[in-house]
């Protein structure tokens, strides 16, 4: 499905990414982990397609296709979500508008026609229900004063409606309860099947205990130094990233 | 008659102008006008049109666009015009009593207006035969024509306009509408004089909309003046919609008495020059005023909002807010003067203008112009100019939105505060759909009324 050989990526001529290779499956769960600043938001970033960060080598391909050639948009209606760290507020603009607005994009793009206004809310309805988010906030402008749980939960139903093959989940656990985390990881949990994957990117092993990983991966400074299976993440849970960072550095 | 003049030297010219036709400009005019014009004429001689040395009209030299070879109508025959039989005017789910002013004459009102008891809308000119009190009371009042050639210019040559009373009591449930319609084959000036009064207890809403119908050059002065008197409910909305050749100066002088509240609304979704002048005087405690604006530019429109609140007595209240997107090479003005004279004790003023420029070239001046000379007041200015969220556009386009759609989105997210402030509600919705339209680019302004977006004379836009 996710394809990534050798990328390199860098902003404002800082290098950050420094020669990723990372394979997904469909059906499976990859973990992110590393330290701060190892790199693992900004491959986020890269792979939806954030222009702040230039691409200066390797390839990324999803289903066949040459992600980093699609426009962020194209990407995403390929298949790809992000589930952002930092859910931008954007007064003005309502949840409902913004929400048909994307849906029916997806649909124009894969040549179905848009969803009526009363098909569109009936989806809402369910999608809403599945994610167990709070019906004020999508009555709300996007994000507009929304707690960080909220924020958070907010990202979860979007990828409920969106249903993408890809969703890379970008530190969704940093800043939540305990209530909210299990909310948000039931959501995952339920959206997930054996045609469509998740990267999870995290600090900490907690969001994992919710959401068990087929791999885990450790990112270090725009590398990934170390893959294996979940009990990767309890190691790293107990001995932190010391004994990685020195073994790389050795 | 029409007068056909070639305008270079301005100043000498409207002057030999006003002299000639002297005897046409009073003939039929109510006395009150006639009686304030030669005093007029001698303020516009002196002061001349503004250029950008005059400190309030620093950003827009209206000088250029008053010259040229102009058509003027010094009698109503093109107010007989026949473009208001093909003019309808509605927005969706509101009634309104429609009024037609062409070229500045008053030309029409629907014949069944079914008006409450005593409300008056008329041409001002017939206001002088059963409202002569009134017009005496109030006319050239409020409207400052030592302080403003524009406002001295109008009050010399102005001829008609619409006159609209509102008795003490009476509150109007449907907005009064005055379509404001330029037309006609010739390069056009036009003067347009309105005088409204909202006595005691009264409430009303008016509706001032501006249109082209033709595609020549036109020119437009007009006043309004407005008399919100105690405990009074007052908004207008002007909504400016005429095409790239037009040149409009426009004046809402606002003048409240105790416990009145009143809204001001300039909504400019299409022009060529647009100089507004809003003045409020609070001349009485417990006055509450909102004056708010919206404007949306593009390729070489300029827009210039000049407000003056005058908070002249303690106790009272002002909210401002001016929103603007420039796009193409657009530029705008904005100055917010706000006095707060020296009894004017427990003052609330706050004023707000927001810029959104979509480009390189496109252009701002703000100016906040705060004079508080009062010690117990609280007044706030902000000003900011801005671009699109870079982070707000990746957000959306993240979520399959495209890059096109989520520029109208972020646009219209940042005008829809100023829309928000619309207190009739299907005039909201009606302004909703028209701003989304400017800003996808689909809005024909030419072709369509801009408040109900019917078809129109088909005239190509400029």
């Amino acid at each position: 499905m996710l394809v990534i050989k050798d990328l390199h990526a860098k902003i404002e001529d800082k290098e950050i990414l420094r020669g990723i290779n990372l394979e997904v499956k469909p059906g499976e769960v990859h973990a992110i982990m590393g330290p701060n600043g190892s790199g693992k938001s900004t491959l986020s970033s890269v792979l939806a397609g954030n222009e702040k960060f230039e691409v200066c080598e390797g390839s990324a391909s999803f289903h066949g296709k040459d992600l980093l050639d699609l426009s962020p948009e194209d990407r995403a209606r390929e298949g790809l979500f992000l589930s952002f760290q930092y859910p931008v507020e954007i007064p003005g603009v309502s949840m409902v508008n913004f929400m048909r607005t994307a849906v029916n994009e997806h649909r124009k793009y894969q040549e179905k026609d848009p969803f009526s206004a009363s098909e569109f809310l009936k989806l809402m309805r369910e999608k809403k229900k599945l994610v167990e988010i709070d019906s004020n906030l999508t009555n709300r402008s996007v994000n507009e004063g929304f707690s960080g749980g909220e924020k958070k939960k907010n990202e979860i139903f979007q990828m409920a409606m969106l249903e993408p093959k890809l969703a890379i989940l970008d530190e969704t656990d940093s800043g939540l309860d305990i209530d909210a985390l299990r909310v948000v990881a039931n959501g995952v949990n339920k959206l997930k099947s054996p045609e469509n994957a998740t990267i999870l990117i995290t600090h900490y092993q907690r969001l994992l205990d919710y959401i068990v990983p087929d791999y885990v991966h450790v990112l270090y400074k725009g590398r990934i130094v170390k893959s294996a299976g979940k009990e990767l993440a309890h190691e790293l849970e107990e001995k932190g990233y010391d004994w990685i960072k020195k073994e790389f550095e050795d | 008659m029409n007068v056909a003049c070639r305008i270079i030297d301005l100043q000498e010219e409207y002057i030999k102008l006003f002299n000639d036709q002297l005897p046409l400009l009073q003939s039929g005019a109510p006395e009150k006008m006639n009686s304030l014009r030669e005093q007029a004429i001698k303020i516009f001689k002196d002061k001349g049109i503004p250029t950008n040395k005059v400190e309030d009209y620093k950003y827009t030299n209206l000088q250029p666009y008053f010259k040229g070879n102009l058509n003027l109508a010094f009698t109503n025959e093109s107010a007989h015009n026949d473009v208001t039989q093909h003019f309808h005017c509605e927005v969706p789910q509101l009634k309104t009593y429609n009024v037609f002013l062409v070229n500045g004459w008053f030309s029409a009102k629907e014949s069944d207006l079914n008006l409450p008891d005593g409300v008056v809308v008329c041409s001002i000119r017939d206001a002088a035969e059963q409202h002569a009190d009134v017009l005496e009371k109030y006319y050239g009042k409020t409207a400052p024509m030592e302080k403003d050639a524009m406002v001295a210019m109008n009050t010399a040559f102005a001829q008609d306009g619409a006159f609209i009373y509102v008795p003490k009591g009476v509150v109007l449930e449907k907005p009064i509408q005055l379509v404001n319609i330029m037309t006609g084959s010739e390069d056009r000036l036009a003067f347009q004089r309105n005088l409204i009064v909202a006595d005691e207890n009264s409430q009303l809403k008016v509706m001032l909309c501006d249109h082209t119908m033709s595609p020549q050059k036109f020119v437009v002065n007009s006043v309004t003046e407005v008399f919100a008197n105690e405990s009074s409910v007052f908004d207008v909305y002007n909504l400016q919609n005429q095409h790239n050749l037009t040149t409009q100066v426009a004046g809402i002088y606002v003048h409240q008495k105790r416990n009145s509240n009143i809204l001001t609304n300039n909504l400019t979704l299409h022009s060529g020059i647009t100089r507004n002048n809003i003045r409020v005087t609070m001349d009485d405690e417990n006055c509450e005023s909102h004056v708010y604006g919206l404007y949306l530019s593009d390729k070489n429109q300029h827009v210039d909002n000049f407000t003056f609140i005058d908070h002249a007595k303690p106790h009272c209240e002002s909210f401002e807010l001016f929103k603007g997107v420039m796009d193409d090479s657009a530029t705008a003005a904005f100055t917010g003067r706000v006095l707060v004279q020296k009894d004017a004790q427990q003052t609330n003023a706050y004023q707000s203008n927001n810029n959104l420029l979509l480009t390189q070239n496109a252009k701002i001046n703000s100016k906040p112009q705060l004079e508080i000379y009062a010690d117990d007041v609280k007044c706030s200015h902000g000003a900011t100019v801005g671009q699109l969220d870079d982070e707000a556009m990746f957000y959306l386009r993240a979520r399959g939105i495209s890059q096109e759609e989520s520029r109208v989105l972020l646009m219209f997210a940042f005008a829809y505060e100023v829309i928000e402030k619309i207190r009739v509600e299907p005039l909201k919705e009606q302004i909703r759909g028209l701003v989304e339209k400017r800003f996808r680019g689909e809005f024909d302004k030419c072709d369509s009324c801009v408040v109900c977006g019917q078809s129109g004379s088909g005239v190509s836009c400029l």
